[in-house]
């Protein structure tokens, strides 16, 4: 039998019945069932932003939390519980416009107006979290966002603008949120969301064992397990895939707990991103700092860790540095519990050691040691939202300047993310500085054989690679970072 | 400099005239409207190909799946499937072979989209492979043209280079441009009775959609009405390329008698449709010891893909275009429109222009790292005079060169020389990373340079309550086109903005208009539409004057009030009285571009009605361990003459720069071996962000100049001029790259991304000594 999907949009509870496909996303939802087209699609695949969306979520302390998300790869169902506000939402019923858009408005910040809508919540979702601006969080709010015609600096003054004429924060939403919070407390379940139709299932268990158990007894067919959805819903609008049933982890708060074991940090599969952002940043900065460039806001805000280990893809960036970091996966299934280093997780292009009925729970990075040197770096042909060329991560023990210990992973040079063993053996009991490092970095040629495609050259992907070794390497002796973002 | 005439609404920095809907989500697009009873959805099969013979095409597994209603093959076409908008063949679908990986083969109608795409992704093809030009240089080399070349000769250009003191030689490639609009390619066609179908459709150029649409039907002109209310974007990606996305939804309209709607989705957009043109450029050039240029011979070489489309024009601006803003005494340019079995390349903002430019100040830059100078210093000792020096290649004689005085302006502004000394001297000091600083001009030719096409039409309507529709043939794609527009009309009948309705853009309101394209749009329809409203405003004039008792030469029209002899009306009252006086209320209005002509044969004229100018300095920083840099200031001074709307231009400049900085630096079109374009969506091909703006980014427009050619309103065009200031970013780039090289040549194709940046740096060696 299938349940109604709930969610609540202008004050009312939706109800997203059995008519409505497992695959629908909630751009779709409602563009073509609510009539409601003020979100655009421009890419349907979450790097353009036309069609962000803000979904209020009921937090642990009961507070409301307002995330701007990407609504073309956001599947309806994923809504079940929480609130969503649209660009059609924030005017007064009058038509007087909400404080983001009269900033947009006197700040000259639409031209052709396509992306504008997505602009409006991205800025609405900082505005709702934030009490004024900051310019530098401002360019990170609006990474996310493409806009063809503006040239971004007169949207960039409508976020400095918009506190200025609200005076605060304060609008509308801020007046509703208890009601608000009080409502979705009511649509709350007890137990697994199990939306049927005739194209196949969304079922959204409530717990590790029931997903589990979930796992263990789907039908035949293609299966899909559904985190955050920035891979996934791309499965469904650019491969145009239409699967059996799709287990959707997103309710399990299990799995997006983060814990600190002291020496170690162990963080839930179906924690995004922005939530496991401030442990991630208690690793190491460095991590922090590649992690806010992996993804838009809106990626991050949607995207888990979790699912950027199980999709198996060559090109995740958090895995270099996870394997630098010595971390280690916790797998789950019907039948029990079993862990294996991260960089064992990867058999072969797309394809890793997860078995059927079998998902990942966790993974638990070491807080590095006082003594080790760690740096992460990411090079793409954009600095925000861009799919690396190469991702570098490298980890050393240094004992008076001497190398100890070296773990290197690198990301975009093989079929899998993969450690240097041969850099990583030439390098040990060397002097680390530059003159002393060259053969380590000529080893990275035996390491690697990386490919050319359309994100770069294979000789520019090992001359880069070997240019951060060194990099690093004077970065640690000069004790500071060195590159165009340290220096502005 | 003379003072403007007090305005009350033109020159004013009036808001877009949609941004209130725009940002409520409310301004609506094609997509966005009520869907009519009975819609049906269309989608593409695409030639998976470079070059084949099509030996099969079976649709039988499409038209099995439940829910779809028609496949139609190029055979179905009722009329003319030639949809070329100047020389052809252009087929609407593929015809006996394919021409590209992408192209358009089978339109599949359905009752949803969902199930159009699927029906389409079931069409199959059999193919023989035919042989492939996939690369530029080799259609260069196999002299793969799709027109014949235009050449710009003066003097003995190989004479004087052979007796300059020094000589360069060198070739540079600069790639292409997706447009990237936001709102993809869009039409909806709805039958009407007779066999008649309007269509509403994303483009620039509603007048041929409206003729393509009647050539595939085999109808008149007349039983095609077309309409764009606006377009989410479209820089010249939707001139002429919107018309085989409207001619098919219309031909799947009429033969199942329903409504049809054709979207593509980003990738289909991308693969399908056409983008800049690359170019592959050679040069040879003599010069003397100061940087002076005596002899220039370049080719230009721009790939137009597998057919014509508009890249004879293209190659011919980028001809025009090649002088940048220097005096050539003698040179020699050559403009190759190149054929490859690639998409078919079309215009975008610059249309050529920018790949012209780029190159030449390339060469500039070269002469400049030749000599050990720096490259301000050449480009001064080459700009073009106000008095001698001041022919283009094409005896066009420059009237209104104000870029000296530019210059002077933003070297004080920018502050240029004393951050030259600093930059070199950080570079002295900083082994790792190094600083680029580059200042560049633009002079743009304003005009179409196909002559016919300066002319426009506009409708105004005044209705008896005093409230008026304007409707003129130029499109809205964000620019500020309609708001403009409306700012001269309500000058001009004196009366508020909110006095008048800007409605959509129809075929069936002003008939036979050009595309809104070559940066024209306000000085064509503005001069059409204040036109229009100058003779409604005479009638008026002449009946009021009867009323007040005064010459009508003394009735003024200002602040919504009609006044003379101490006298006064309310606009709405005048109008309402004339109207039961049966005075005619509406006019329609038209324009010409006036002295302008060009011989092509002769390669001789004055294809420009005048030039638009402006100046840029931009600062980058570069990783010399990576290629990565950032761009840390910008500083630009652009000429709108009497702006219009100073609020809308800004927007153009700003927009056009980083637009400009996004073709130049990180955005790279990638095909594979097959011919298969790879970077198709924006998680492949990357436009820039909000950060990718220079940290330190100042904007100036020049100051109360009035153009001295008789524009309206004395403005100047404005659309895509500014995209070329971005040059200096390109060039900063190049410049760091030379600090890091101990200065001397340095090969930088665009565009410049960190991996072209690192391989310079890598390639570049020590600089030779003598020439």
């Amino acid at each position: 039998m299938s349940e109604p999907v709930r969610f609540v949009s202008r004050g009312q509870v939706v109800t997203v019945g059995p008519d409505v496909p497992h695959t629908m996303t909630a751009l779709e939802y409602l563009r073509l069932r609510l009539r409601r087209t003020g979100s655009k699609e421009g890419c349907a695949e979450g790097d353009c932003g036309a069609c962000t969306v803000v979904v209020g979520e009921l937090a642990g302390d009961g507070n409301l939390r307002y995330r701007a998300v990407n609504a073309c790869i956001l599947l309806v169902h994923q809504l079940d519980g929480h609130a969503l506000f649209t660009v059609d939402d924030l005017a007064e019923e009058d038509g007087r416009l909400h404080p983001v858009q009269k900033a947009m408005v006197d700040a000259h910040g639409s031209q052709c107006g396509f992306c504008t809508p997505g602009f409006v919540m991205s800025l609405f979702a900082y505005f709702r979290g934030h009490d004024r601006a900051d310019a530098e969080e401002l360019k990170d709010c609006l990474a996310g966002n493409l806009c063809r015609c503006t040239g971004y600096r007169p949207i960039l003054e409508a976020g400095e603008r918009m506190f200025a004429l609200a005076g605060g924060s304060t609008d509308r939403f801020a007046a509703g949120e208890a009601a608000l919070a009080a409502q979705l407390q009511g649509l709350a379940r007890s137990r697994m969301l199990r939306h049927s139709t005739p194209d196949g299932d969304f079922l959204a268990p409530e717990t590790p064992e029931d997903l589990a158990e979930t796992l263990a007894t789907l039908p035949e067919g293609e299966n899909w397990i559904l985190a955050g959805g920035t891979d996934v819903g791309l499965w469904i609008t650019k491969q145009r895939r239409n699967p059996r049933s799709i287990v959707s982890i997103g309710r399990i708060a299990a799995l997006r707990r983060i814990t600190d074991h002291g020496d170690a940090i162990e963080i839930g599969a179906g924690a995004t991103y922005s939530d496991a952002f401030a442990a991630i940043e208690s690793l190491h900065p460095d991590f922090a700092r590649m992690v806010r460039r992996l993804g838009s806001v809106q990626i991050r805000n949607s995207g888990t860790i979790g699912g950027n280990i199980a999709n198996g893809s060559p090109i995740g960036d958090s895995m270099p540095a996870l394997i630098a970091l010595g971390a280690r996966l916790a797998l789950r299934s019907r039948a029990g519990r079993r862990e294996m280093p991260l960089e064992d997780f990867f058999l072969a292009y797309r394809r890793t050691a997860l078995q059927p009925g079998e998902f990942v729970e966790s993974v638990t990075v070491r807080k590095p040691a006082a003594d080790s040197r760690f740096a992460a770096y990411k090079l793409s042909k954009r600095f925000d939202q861009d799919i690396s060329a190469v991702l570098a991560a490298f980890h050393l023990r240094l004992d008076g300047g001497i190398v100890r210990e070296a773990r290197i992973a690198f990301g975009g040079m093989a079929g899998i993310p993969a450690r240097a063993p041969k850099t990583e053996a030439a390098l040990a009991d060397l002097s680390f500085t530059p003159a002393a490092i060259e053969p380590a970095v000529a080893a990275l040629a035996a390491d690697y054989t990386p490919m050319t495609d359309m994100r770069a050259s294979a000789a520019y992907r090992l001359l880069a690679a070997q240019n951060l070794l060194r990099k690093f390497c004077h970065e640690v002796n000069a004790g500071g970072k060195i590159g165009v973002e340290a220096a502005e | 400099m003379t003072a403007l005439p007090h305005t009350a609404t033109v020159h004013k920095p009036v808001p877009h005239d949609s941004a209130p809907g725009h940002v409520a989500g409310a301004a609506r697009y094609i997509d966005d409207l009520p869907e009519p009873e009975g819609l049906l959805h269309a989608a593409l099969h695409l030639a998976e190909r470079a070059h084949a013979k099509i030996l099969k095409i079976d649709v039988s597994r499409a038209l099995a799946l439940p829910g779809v209603h028609d496949a139609i093959t190029v055979a179905d076409i009722p009329g003319n499937p030639d949809i070329a908008p100047v020389a052809g063949p252009e087929p609407v679908l593929a015809s006996g072979t394919v021409e590209f990986h992408g192209q358009p083969v089978v339109a599949v109608l359905a009752d949803s989209l969902q199930i159009a795409r699927r029906a389409a992704a079931l069409v199959t093809v059999e193919y023989e492979d035919l042989p492939a030009i996939l690369d530029l240089a080799e259609a260069v080399e196999k002299k793969s043209l799709l027109l014949p070349p235009l050449g710009l000769k003066r003097g003995d250009a190989a004479a004087a280079i052979a007796k300059a003191p020094h000589r360069l030689q060198g070739e540079l490639r600069l790639g292409g441009q997706d447009h990237f609009y936001l709102e993809g390619q869009i039409s909806l066609a709805e039958p009407r009775e007779g066999g008649d179908v309007i269509l509403r459709c994303s483009t620039q150029h509603p007048s041929e959609v409206q003729k393509l649409v009647a050539r595939v039907l085999g109808r008149p002109l007349h039983a095609v009405t077309v309409e764009c209310r606006r377009m989410g974007g479209g820089f010249g990606g939707k001139e002429t390329q919107a018309a085989q996305f409207a001619c098919l939804a219309a031909v799947l309209a009429i033969r199942s008698g329903r409504p049809v709607k054709l979207r593509l989705d980003r990738d289909e957009d991308m693969i399908a449709t056409g983008k800049r043109h690359d170019f592959l450029s050679r040069y040879t050039v003599g010069f003397d010891g100061t940087g002076r240029i005596l002899g220039y011979e370049l080719l230009l070489a721009g790939r137009g893909g597998w057919t014509a489309d508009l890249t004879g024009a293209v190659v011919d601006r980028a001809v025009f275009h090649a002088d940048s803003s220097y005096w050539l005494p003698d040179v020699t340019i050559t403009g190759l429109c190149c054929r490859t079995n690639t998409v078919s390349n079309t215009a975008f903002r610059g249309f050529g222009g920018p790949q012209g430019m780029a190159t030449t100040e390339y060469v500039i830059d070269e002469i400049a790292r030749h000599l050990q100078r720096d490259p301000l210093e050449v480009r001064l000792a080459n700009l073009y005079g106000q008095s001698e020096r001041n022919v283009t290649p094409y005896f066009q004689t420059i009237e209104d060169n104000i870029l000296p005085g530019l210059f002077d302006e933003l070297l004080a502004s920018s502050d240029y020389r004393r951050r030259r000394q600093d930059i070199d001297a950080f570079n002295a000091r900083s082994p790792h990373l190094k600083k680029g600083l580059a200042l560049t001009p633009v002079k743009f030719g304003i005009s179409f340079t196909t002559t016919f096409l300066n002319q426009a039409g506009a409708l105004v309507l005044v209705y008896e309550d005093g409230s008026v529709q304007l409707n003129h043939g130029g499109t809205e794609m964000g620019q500020g086109l309609y708001v403009k527009v409306a700012q001269v009309v309500a000058e001009t009948l004196g009366i508020g903005l909110d006095a008048i309705r800007i409605t959509a853009t129809r075929t069936d309101k002003v008939p036979n208009t050009s595309a809104t394209a070559a940066s024209a749009g306000a000085d064509l329809n503005g001069k059409a539409a204040e036109n229009a409203a100058l003779a409604i405003r005479g009638r008026l004039a002449e009946f009021a004057g009867g009323l007040f008792g005064v010459p009508a030469a003394q009735v003024q029209f200002r602040a919504g009030n009609v006044t003379g002899g101490g006298q006064a009306l309310s606009f709405a009252d005048l109008v309402h009285k004339a109207y039961l006086a049966r005075i005619p209320l509406w006019s329609s209005g038209f324009y010409a571009t006036p002295d302008i002509h060009f011989d092509r044969a002769a390669g001789r004229g004055k294809p420009f009605y005048y030039f638009a100018y402006g100046v840029a300095a931009t600062e980058a920083l570069v990783d010399t361990f990576t290629g990565e840099y950032r761009f840390t200031r910008a500083d630009l001074l652009h000429d709108c003459g009497a702006s219009l709307n100073p609020a809308i231009d800004l927007g153009q400049v700003e927009g056009a720069y980083l637009q400009g900085l996004g073709w130049l630096t990180m955005e790279e079109l990638w095909w594979d071996d097959a011919g298969r374009l790879r970077t198709h969506a924006p998680s492949t091909y990357k436009i820039p962000t909000a950060r990718d703006l220079p940290a330190d980014f100042r904007v100036q427009l020049v100051a109360g100049r009035a153009n001295p050619a008789q524009t309206v309103f004395r403005s100047k065009a404005v659309g895509e001029p500014p995209f070329m200031l971005a040059i200096s970013a390109w060039l900063a780039l190049k410049d760091a790259v030379a600090a890091a090289t101990g200065g001397g040549a340095v090969h930088l194709d665009a565009p410049a991304t960190p991996e072209r940046v690192l391989m310079a740096i890598a390639a570049a060696q020590p600089r030779q000594a003598g020439s």
